[in-house]
């Protein structure tokens, strides 16, 4: 096989992990608190700016900025759902769309008012890994290496603790879930920390890889809503699947034609399946 | 125990309980029946929290429970078997028990509260991992009540336990509601079944279009003109 195909799948496989971070953070959101943050991708935007100032402007470590960008995410989850989210929870859906939808715009242009529209990269290059014939990006592998691990330290969290426990019983049955003694507000405000946190994690990891500019949402945003579309909106595992599926037709259109068309690709088999299968490939 | 005066509540511009009053003594099995919309669910709905007060007034032990949302009724020794039972389908039988000791003082005690269930109910062990919503219908009701007993309560409401279950296992429900009570927990069960939850209670009230129509021990209720001839079709 064509070493170039071989690398574009593995290229696939690296950029479905970080896909999945940000669809299980969506996800997880959607299914609990039962709305749609279309302005998720800008709170990575958002990230990428705290990790690129601190450590580019104020010469904090790469690491602890990473860790203070994903504190920082969490809190600006907790600020959005008492500011915006908590307000609008009982109102008609398309206005919870809006509610989202207008923090899209508040934020892009918030940033570019603050920073300008230059892009700015971090400046830290990883060695790129080279076998015989393949080149492989370290910070790629990195990338998919934490997203696998974010996406498996989410699952024990939700599997193993009781606040996991009740923010699965949420998602299933939101209004009986004080019968049991949990606080439906403490749980949506946990929520969206957590959401906030995946952001923050997955702004960690592709700052590496991308320059930040106030419009780098609208690159993977409406990526990751197909994608947690494409596995059923609300449900985590559909959404980290199609995240793989997905992450490889833009890979491997990508290596039959180029970059711009494999998007192309990507949105016309999405449209196709929402023909077939509308609630999603994992549709229960 | 659980004292009610004079307790009024609705939804929005509808009234559904008007004055109500009733005392669940400690140890005791307490019934509330009555016809469908009479408002024995908003009834369980006040006293577990979903629903404010409206009027009168509502206290476990002593002490007022006004106001309270759901969420601290609990801690105040509550549990509340919702109708339809409502478990969480998709959690397995222990995961939807671990919700149940959600609260602090529970949490501390899981392990033993689910040595006690299980010995309880030993289908529910033998299911432990199974998603809640594969149960028999009898198992469900099996599962919600020992999510209730999780949080190790002072009084257990139970809301139409016998509901869309088959005759056969509706007995066995009742069997179930002895077993609870020989474990020594102060019961108030609302129920349609009247003939059968008359023979589990202790006493009984009859609610009518929201108002407390007659109440008496579960032997005067049995005996009575009114109930054998409306609700018992004798």
């Amino acid at each position: 096989m064509d070493p170039y195909l071989i690398e574009a799948i593995i290229n696939g496989i690296l950029l479905g992990g970080v896909l999945a971070l940000l669809a299980l953070g969506l996800n997880l959101i959607f299914g609990v608190v039962d709305v749609v943050w279309i302005a998720y991708a800008d709170i990575v935007m958002c990230g990428m700016y705290v990790i690129f100032f601190l450590y580019t402007e104020y010469g904090v470590p790469l690491p602890l900025a990473c860790l203070i960008a994903i504190a920082s995410m969490a809190a600006l989850g907790v600020v959005v759902h008492l500011l915006i989210i908590a307000p609008v929870l009982d109102s008609a859906p398309i206005n919870q769309l809006l509610a989202t939808g207008g923090l899209l715009f508040f934020l892009q242009s918030f940033a570019t008012l603050l920073f300008g529209t230059d892009f700015r990269n971090i400046g830290v290059r990883l060695p790129i890994l080279e076998s015989a014939t393949l080149y492989i990006s370290f910070s790629r592998l990195i990338a998919f290496a934490v997203g696998l691990i974010g996406a498996v330290a989410l699952y024990l969290f939700l599997k193993r603790t009781y606040i996991g426990t009740a923010i699965r019983a949420v998602a299933q049955d939101r209004e009986i879930v004080g019968l049991m003694g949990v606080d439906q507000r403490r749980i949506y405000l946990v929520t969206s920390a957590i959401g906030g946190a995946l952001a923050g994690l997955a702004a960690c990891l592709l700052a590496l890889q991308y320059d930040v500019h106030p419009y780098i949402g609208n690159t993977f945003g409406p990526v990751i809503f197909m994608i947690c579309v494409l596995g059923g909106l609300g449900n985590m595992i559909g959404g980290f699947i199609a995240s793989f599926i997905i992450s490889q037709i833009i890979a491997i259109g990508g290596y039959y034609s180029n970059t711009e068309l494999s998007y192309v690709f990507a949105f016309t088999f999405f449209i196709v399946l929402m023909f077939v299968r509308p609630r999603g490939i994992f549709a229960r | 125990m659980l004292s009610l005066a004079a307790v009024s509540a609705g939804y929005g511009s509808f009234q559904a309980l008007f004055g109500v009053s009733l005392e669940v003594p400690r140890g005791k099995a307490v019934g509330v029946i009555g016809p469908n919309g009479a408002g024995k669910t908003t009834l369980m709905r006040v006293i577990s929290g979903l629903i404010p007060l409206r009027g009168g007034a509502m206290s476990l032990e002593g002490r007022l429970l006004d106001g309270l949302p759901a969420h601290r009724m609990v801690e105040q020794g509550i549990a509340h078997v919702p109708e339809n039972r409502r478990l969480f389908p998709r959690l397995s039988v222990e995961d939807n028990l671990r919700i149940g000791a959600f609260v602090p003082q529970a949490r501390q005690r899981f392990a033993e509260q689910l040595d006690w269930v299980y010995n309880l109910f030993p289908r529910l062990k033998d299911r432990r991992e199974q998603a809640a919503g594969t149960l028999s219908g009898g198992e469900q009701q099996m599962c919600a009540i020992g999510r209730a007993l999780m949080s190790r309560p002072k009084l257990l409401l139970m809301d139409e336990p016998s509901a869309g279950l088959a005759p056969l296992v509706v007995a066995q429900v009742f069997e179930l509601v002895h077993r609870i009570r020989a474990e020594g927990l102060t019961v108030l069960i609302v129920e349609q079944n009247v003939q059968q939850v008359l023979e589990v209670v202790d006493r009984a009230y009859l609610l009518e279009v929201g108002a407390i129509k007659l109440a008496g021990t579960s032997a005067e209720l049995k005996d009575n003109s009114f109930i054998r001839k409306s609700y018992m079709g004798l």
